[in-house]
This record gives C-alpha cells, structure tokens and sequence, in this order.
C-alpha cells in the first residue's frame, strides 16, 4: 500500500532504533507518555516498544475516547436506548462498555434497538429511512470525531430531518492533559503528542506544555517509524536542553489546525462547565454540549436522563492507568476480574484502551522466546 | 516505587494467571443470547464449551472438529451442519446459495472427507419474491454441481413477515473419510509448518462494501468456493504427513490458529509479512481500522503439514486454479501453549488473540 508501507519499513525501523539507542544516556530512565489511544494501539500492534532501549518507557495517557466515559454517561444512553420508538447509534466498542447495570450491547439483546454504526452520517442515514422513530447518535471523541458529528447535525438541520438527535459526549484534549501535568503522582520527561486532535487543533494549543510545565511534546503519526522519530525528536530536545512544540506529522497537521473544523465547531457545541472522565474525576471545561443553535437536536433535552454520577468499581484502577501512574498490568483486577470479555473498566474495552492493548497483543514475547 | 526486578517478576506472574485463563474451558455465563455469541469469536467458544458440549458430551463432539464421525459397516463417515443468515443475500462474488454449498462442502472437505451429498433446509419469508427464491435456488444447484454433491434432502418452512430476513438456509452434508490421512486438532506437533491457501480477508470486506455503509470503492470479491480440490490436493501431496486442516471462516485464520492452539495445546508463530492480503483488502481493513487476519473467508484453508513434506505439499497447493498464492505463513511451536504470536513485518512480536466483540455481524 502507497504512503503507508513507507512508514513501517522494518529496516528504517532497526535503523532508527539504533539512533535512538545512541541518544540516551545509559543509566537515565526516561518516561514519555503517549497521549492517544491511537498511539498506544500501534505501539503493541507493530511491537515497536520491543525496538525500543530498555531505559525508555513510555506511558500510555488519557486519550482513548471510549476509556473516558464514565458509567453514568453508559447508564444516561441505555436510558435513551429503552425509550419507546428510539433508535440509538453508537460506534462499536463503545456497545460492550459497562455501565452501573450492564452494556449497551446486553441492553440490545433485551430489546433495546441499538445499532452499531461507523460515522455519525450513518445515524443520520438511519433517521430518514425510519421517518416515524426517533434516531439518536450517541457522539463521542476528541476534536478528531466532534468536527464530523457537528458536519452531521448541520446537515441535519439544513435537510431539515426532525428526527434525529445527539447525546453528545464529546471532550476536548487540553483540560485533560493540564490535570494530568498537575497532578503530582506523574513524574514524565517527554510527550508523544496526538496526531489525530492535532489535524483539527494544530499545534499551538500544546505551547502550554513546554512554556507553563517545562517538558518536550512532539506531534505525531501513528505509523510505527513516527512514533520512532518523535521519540528520537523528544531525546533531541532533552539532549539539547531545548523544550518546545515540535511537529512530526507535518504532512497531516498545519500549525494552526484547521480552521473551518474549528468554526464548525464553535457554532454547534459550546463547553460544558464541567465533564466528568472515567478515573479522572470532574475537569472544568473539558466537555462539550450543543449549542442553544442547536438545543432542538439535543437528546438529553428531549428524554430525560438519570444523569446519575456512579462511582467506578472500587476495584477498577482506570484512572490509574488513564494518568499513567501503573501500568496496565499492575492493576488490582487486570487479567483475572477484568478481561476483554467481561471488563470491569473502559481501558480493557476499546482497541486503543491500554488494558486491551496491553492484554490482547501482549508483551511477553519480549521476556520469553517461543520455542 | 518496587524495584525493577520485583516489578519484572509480579508482571511474569500475571501474565501466566492470564495465559491460564486464556487455555481454560469457557464458561457460559451470559443472561442472554448477544450477538457476540454468534460472531465465532470467545462468547461462541463460552456457549459452544460452556452449554453444548457437556450437554451433548458425545465424543466425535468433545473433539471440537469441523466436522463429526459416523461409522457405519467400517466405512467413516463425515457428518457436519450449518445455517447461512447473511445480508445482504446477494453479494459481489457469490450470494447465500453459494455459502449454503460451499460452506458445508469445506467443512467436510478439511475434515478429509470427500463430500458426497448434502440435505437442504429453507426458511422463507411472507413476501419474497419468487424470482429471488428462483435465483437462490438456480445458485445452489450450480454450486452443488460444481462441488460434485448432490442434493438428496430437504424441507421448507415459512414464517411471517419480519420473522425472517428474506431467505435463511440450512444444509447438512455427509462425506467419506479420505484413507490417506488422520486429520485431528491434535495431531497437530511442534515443527509443523502452517500453509494458507490463498489470500484473506475477501469474503468479509466484499460483505462490509455490499452493504453500502462505506462508500468505498474497491471491487473486492467473496472467495466462496469448494475446497475439496485444495484437500484432494493436499491429501495427495502430504499424504500422512498432513495433520489437519481448518476452513478460515468466522473470525478469519486468528481466530481458526487460536482454536487449534488451544485444542493441540501448542503454540504458533505466524510471519505477518507472509500472509498474502489482496491491495484492495489491505486497504479497505487499513481504513476501516481492521486487521485482515481476523476477516472472515469463505473459500480459504489453513494446513499444517510436517516440515519434511510442507514444500511438496505447497506446491500442490499452488498448482490448483485460484491458489496461486497460497503460502507458508509460519510454524508451530511448544511454547507458550494454547498462544498464537505473530512477528510483525516491522520487526515486533505480539500475540494474535481471539476476537472478542463482532466486527461484523452476520456474514454467513
């Protein structure tokens, strides 16, 4: 495949790799954290942590987008699910999420129409072929997914469909990573920042990082050789005594973002005064709604919802891993209560969540040869 | 913060609790039926070792084959069952009359026997058209025929309006065991080469781009067809040194090797860059953010044959029209058991796990 076997040449990999191996001081340990989900998903599936010194580790961050929903938001969805007449849509992973009383995918198999669908078009698809029943698009995702769901609720209202609504969840990214740069338990040298977000946000947004907390962040791709380069970017920086926003993925991300994305944007949502994070807890402003332009289209406007806050299982330590603190692993209930077919918390539901990465590609191969 | 090593060992420790628990029996433990029990992947394994086996406990099915064993007079028969629900029942390359045949036919064919007639159940809904039921049924005649099976059975039900989609079909087909080899999951051993007899991941991309909800594209065709010729062939080629065969439906060849590795009790290391993906394929799973392994094929057989005749036995392989690309994909190995690993083109190694969710729903 053009343009994309490129940046998983294995021989450019080793290559890198062994610049990377010539960069770091022996006997420094380093710790970046990945930011995005989509970033932790490469890592395991190409290996590329196996090419890797072992003096640098790299922590998986907040940004999966399923991870952080918290399962009051699931309880609130169901809610809507079980409504007379309602058709509910929601991407795939986020089906098998548990909330305080089971999944979306088990409220189905009790009667519920829920149906997995792939962009928020198809929701909307849904809503004119089904003209007598309520559809609703249960949205989530950082700035990558919030452009296409406010495309879509545009669209909505120009063609004038009346049955279509959304409960939005979606989130933004820099609240978060400011918590986590707050939060004292986190000691890291460096961030692999998201690539994705960045498309729509650009660049500038993260200068808060190295101006206000001193610490290196690299934008980058997802294929395994960016993830390589913006490590080798980052060792650079530290080496050099430099600290800024560096640009990776320069062929995807402008500087300053994209700008119709962002106008979109602020015309159909405007931030919650407050979002509560799987693990993470309440963060000011780190959530959006709908707009009064578009309160019409809002389905908690038009059910209504528990809107019940639930506590995570106490013996859930998603926040743990969401901030990097323990690895996946570490966790109390990893492996044994909590596994990909029967998950307590969200890290070991979705593909990019670091608890399913960590369990379904595995990491041993590393530590035991096969024989 | 525990030291590096004590960390090291409490991280060994947890993997083998989870290796454990990825080789135990499963459990079904589910309030209800979900459609991630039908998708071949680990709630199918919970409810086919959790509910039927040990209610049925009979020995050809504790044996977890494609398909069960008859004797009758000495001769060995071959005895297997399946129902096709796919949507939509047309698709690029085939449509459900062609999985109907092919389906049963090679899953007596990778069981090693010749398939020599199926029986055929049809449930029909109020309202469909009689020229589509005609179609249907010209397509399983003419599968049928170029399976060399004949049809010698059937029955008809209908049921109303919304109680069914479409057409729903069900055959079951019987077979002779091939004298030439003894095909059983656990003859499986360490060493034996994996060969795959084509490229995957056709079937489930042709079945994802028929339904219209990407607009993509790419002409991507289902690979349907009967087997038979690829077993004939290997059966000839390999003779005794073949030791069993899977047909990569559900789930693609992930999840056909994680089956195998837990049944045999092996471990399999599976080179990525081996493993012959169709342009369109590689693309249409790159964007849909899929991995081809676990797509589901309907015309592809995984082999594993021992390492003196795996070079014949690919040859032969080759030499049948559509298998030009078939491939040796990897090996098997002692440890760990019950794990599939693969070494990834860019140099890592991971483990290939089973399938949890369903990526696509109803394709068969």
């Amino acid at each position: 495949m053009r343009f994309v076997d490129e940046f998983r040449d294995a021989e450019l990999g080793r290559a890198l790799a062994g610049e990377i191996l010539g960069a770091v001081e022996p006997g420094r340990h380093y710790k970046f954290m990945e930011v995005c989900g989509g970033h932790t998903h490469s890592i395991y599936k190409y290996g590329v942590d196996d090419l890797l010194p072992a003096n640098v580790e790299l922590v998986h961050g907040p940004g999966c987008p399923v991870c952080v929903i918290p399962m009051g938001r699931v309880d609130d969805g169901i809610s809507i699910a079980h409504e007379p007449g309602v058709i509910f849509t929601c991407f795939g992973d986020m089906m098998r999420v548990p909330g305080s009383n089971g999944s979306l995918l088990e409220a189905k198999a009790q009667g519920a129409d829920i149906r997995m669908v792939y962009s928020p078009l198809d929701a909307l698809r849904i809503a004119k072929q089904n003209p007598d029943r309520d559809v609703v698009f249960f949205a989530i995702g950082f700035e990558t997914t919030a452009p296409s769901t406010a495309l879509t609720l545009k669209r909505a209202r120009a063609e004038g469909v009346p049955n279509f609504f959304c409960m939005c969840n979606h989130v933004t990214i820099v609240p978060p990573l400011r918590a986590l740069l707050d939060s004292p338990d986190l000691r890291l040298d460096g961030f692999i920042g998201p690539g994705h977000v960045s498309t729509v946000v650009g660049a500038r947004p993260f200068e808060f990082v190295p101006a206000d907390y001193g610490k290196p962040i690299v934008i980058a791709g997802f294929e395994p050789l960016d993830i390589l380069q913006a490590i080798q970017m980052i060792l650079a920086q530290l080496d050099a005594g430099r600290c800024e926003v560096e640009n990776q993925y320069k062929r995807v991300v402008p500087y300053e973002g994209n700008s119709r994305a962002l106008e979109v944007m602020a015309e159909v949502f405007e931030l919650r005064p407050h979002f509560e994070w799987r693990g993470l807890g309440f963060i000011s402003h780190s959530g959006l709604k709908l707009s009064e332009a578009y309160a019409d289209l809002d389905a908690e406007r038009r059910y209504s919802v528990p809107g019940v806050r639930v506590a995570d299982p106490k013996a859930c330590q998603c926040g743990e891993v969401l901030k990097g603190v323990i690895k996946p692993w570490e966790c109390k209930v990893f492996g044994t209560a909590c596994t990909p077919e029967r998950p307590i918390g969200t890290c070991m539901v979705s593909s990019e969540g670091a608890c399913a990465a960590y369990y379904n590609f595995g990491r041993f191969a590393r530590e035991r040869e096969v024989v | 913060m525990a030291e590096p090593a004590a960390v090291s060992e409490r991280e060994q420790r947890i993997l083998g609790i989870i290796e454990t628990a990825r080789a135990k029996r499963g459990k079904f433990r589910d309030e209800r039926i979900n459609m991630a029990h039908g998708a071949g992947g680990k709630a199918t394994q919970s409810l086919i070792e959790g509910l039927f086996v040990p209610a049925f406990g009979s020995e050809t099915l504790t044996a977890m084959g494609d398909a069960g064993s008859v004797t009758v007079d000495g001769t060995e028969l071959a005895m297997t069952t399946d129902s096709f629900v796919v949507r939509p029942l047309t698709f690029p390359g085939g449509s459900i009359g062609d999985l109907a045949v092919n389906g049963t036919v090679n899953d007596l064919a990778v069981a090693g026997a010749q398939p020599l007639a199926l029986t055929l159940s049809l449930v029909l809904e109020e309202g469909l058209a009689a020229d589509e039921l005609r179609a249907h049924v010209e397509a399983i005649a003419s599968a049928a025929r170029a399976a060399g099976v004949e049809i010698v059975a059937g029955d008809t039900k209908v049921v109303e309006r919304g109680h069914a989609d479409g057409i729903y079909v069900c055959t079951t087909g019987i077979g002779r065991r091939d004298p030439r080899a003894r095909l059983a999951p656990d003859s499986i051993k360490p060493g034996d080469r994996i060969l795959l007899s084509g490229s995957v991941g056709e079937h489930g991309t042709a079945i994802m781009l028929a339904r219209g909800e990407f607009e993509l594209g790419a002409e991507i065709e289902s690979d349907t067809r009967s087997l038979w010729p690829v077993a004939d062939a290997l059966l000839d080629a390999a003779g005794p040194g073949l030791h069993c065969m899977r047909d990569a439906t559900r789930g693609g060849v992930a999840s056909v090797l994680n089956e195998l590795a837990r049944a045999s009790r092996v471990a399999m290391l599976v080179r990525e860059a081996a493993v012959p993906v169709h342009p369109a394929v590689a693309g249409a799973c790159e964007l849909l953010g899929i991995d081809p392994m676990y797509v589901a094929n309907e015309g592809k057989l995984v082999a594993f044959v021992e390492p003196e005749a795996a070079d014949a036995a690919l040859a032969a392989v080759r030499a049948v029209p559509g298998c030009e690309q078939a491939a040796e994909i990897g090996e098997v190995k002692t440890e760990p058991p019950s794990m599939v690993l693969v070494e990834t083109s860019f140099g890592g190694k991971r483990v290939m796990d089973q399938l949890v969710g369903d990526p696509l729903p109803r394709i068969c």
